[in-house]
């Protein structure tokens, strides 16, 4: 069914009671040309673009819990294209420019707003940085602002301006970054991608991956074995896990990142802002709540929680910022694990292995990057070559030197 | 909030330590050939399990602990002097 403003009114006056499921409950077939391991936001966008772009529409999407219960769901929801080298620059704005396309796409309300995202800085040296970064993004012809003490005054009045050891001076200002309801993502690809023929099959866990003489050929699941010519993994947080199956190693530590939701409050903070002195990030949501973050708990971790000493120092990032948020309450806090490569940059490439594809390595980005993740993902698996866009996220790269340290850190993925 | 049984100070909490990563990783050194040394420089076993790691007890007797960890239940199952005989053979 067509959602359209007259199907709302049709089901509006007759109680809601005729809406169809928005997708099947598929089983699984013997046999596919493609099976996508992770039912999260990257591999329903991948299936969905390998049934649109490629039509390859004999497709299994293999969840080992329900959709929506993984990162995708997990996130703070915030979609911008700020970045400063070229590769990734490029990478997510293409990903913007299928934000702002994706509800006609898809034919599905996911509350794309693009409220602007602004990045403090406090100091000079930061605005230098700040103004060398906006400049890189305007030369790839991605929007950015450099805003003063008055034009961030102007836009977000309630930051602490006159804090003594971090005085606001300015911001970086990208309009059209903003912040996308995340369960809606995950509906919109998984309607979209089962109404072109993909089968979902959710609570069916990948045990491992059948390869023969150097090719994939299928997986064996907690619902039985199921063959394909092509495998691609997109189950980020975990990639060491499935990839260990075939026995790839990878520049992967997994961590644990926290997110926070405060009770609903009357809106006062209309764009997505991100204190510079600290790691701190926060929006508020529709229904009112205040929804932030900040740096990963910063150890090894499997765990889909976090620890207390975390909060409390995003906490302070946040009172520092904002002191009238010290007045809130904490409604709800959860962690989701991360895929940390050794330079902050995403994986999307052909294995060593025929036929095996991999898509991981988002670090605590990988939201934003759900569209242009799933279009170049179909693209490599469809046509067994790199799409231009990712061809530099391939994992030779750390030995060839061709890194995307955006940050600067090295192999430190405890402080990226 | 995981508690360390620092082998100098005795049992302390998390923030008084600085974590310092995998404790299987080794120094790389120039002379190596491209594939060692991205091997020693990025690759991970990233293991969902037991894990060794560094963790500095920076706010108490500034040593380096190795810590073995848990890194599902977050359970800790030593803790010992990195700079100890038996770690040093190790390495």
């Amino acid at each position: 069914m067509k959602y359209s403003e007259l199907s709302l009114l049709r089901e509006g006056i007759t109680g809601h009671k005729n809406w169809p499921r928005a997708w099947r409950d598929a089983q699984p077939k013997k046999r596919y040309d493609a099976i996508i391991i992770g039912g999260g936001g990257h591999g329903l966008a991948t299936a969905y673009y390998l049934a649109r772009e490629h039509s390859i529409t004999n497709v299994a999407v293999l969840e080992k819990g329900w959709i929506g219960g993984g990162n995708v769901g997990r996130n703070t929801t915030i979609i911008r294209s700020n970045y400063m080298l070229p590769a990734n620059t490029h990478f997510y704005d293409f990903s913007m420019k299928l934000w702002e396309q994706q509800e006609r796409d898809l034919n599905f309300n996911t509350m794309v707003s693009q409220r602007g995202v602004l990045n403090l800085f406090h100091s000079d040296p930061q605005r230098d940085a700040f103004a060398r970064r906006g400049n890189a993004m305007r030369l790839a012809g991605v929007d950015a602002e450099l805003l003063d003490k008055e034009q961030v005054r102007q836009l977000a009045p309630r930051l602490d301006f006159e804090n003594a050891r971090f005085p606001i001076e300015g911001g970086l200002f990208q309009p059209r970054g903003g912040t996308v309801r995340h369960d809606a993502v995950a509906w919109g690809y998984a309607r979209a991608a089962d109404s072109r023929g993909v089968d979902i099959i959710q609570n069916c866990e990948v045990i491992d991956i059948i390869h023969e003489g150097g090719k994939a050929i299928g997986v064996s699941t907690s619902k039985g074995p199921i063959h394909a010519d092509k495998i691609g993994i997109a189950v980020a947080g975990h990639t060491s896990q499935v990839a260990k199956m075939t026995g790839i190693r990878l520049p992967i530590e997994t961590h644990v990142l926290q997110a926070f939701v405060t009770e609903g409050l009357k809106p006062f903070v209309d764009t997505v802002i991100t204190f510079g002195a600290g790691h701190f990030y926060v929006s508020q949501s529709d229904k009112g709540g205040l929804v932030f973050g900040g740096d990963l708990d910063g150890y090894n971790s499997y765990a889909q929680r976090g620890g207390f000493p975390m909060m409390h120092h995003v906490m302070a990032a946040g009172v520092a910022m904002m002191p009238s948020l010290g007045r809130v309450r904490l409604l709800r806090q959860w962690g989701g694990v991360m895929d940390m490569t050794m330079d902050g940059s995403p994986i999307i490439c052909k294995t060593d292995i025929g036929g095996l594809y991999l898509n991981g390595g988002w670090c605590y980005g990988g939201f934003k990057a759900t569209p242009a993740s799933g279009f170049c993902f179909a693209h490599t698996i469809a046509k067994d070559e790199p799409h231009a866009l990712n061809a530099p996220f391939t994992i030779d790269r750390f030995r060839t030197g061709h890194l995307l340290d955006e940050k600067g850190v090295g192999p430190n993925p405890w402080i990226q | 909030m995981h508690q360390i049984n620092c082998p100098w100070c005795g049992p302390r909490d998390e923030n008084e330590f600085s974590y310092q990563g995998d404790a299987n990783c080794r120094i790389a050194t120039q002379s190596k050939a491209p594939e060692e040394i991205e091997d020693l420089l990025y690759f991970r076993p990233n293991p969902k399990g037991l894990h060794k790691e560094y963790w500095h007890h920076v706010s108490g007797c500034r040593q380096y602990i190795i810590v073995e960890r848990h890194t599902l239940t977050h359970e800790i199952r030593s803790a010992r002097l990195a700079r100890s005989p038996q770690n040093q053979e190790q390495s």
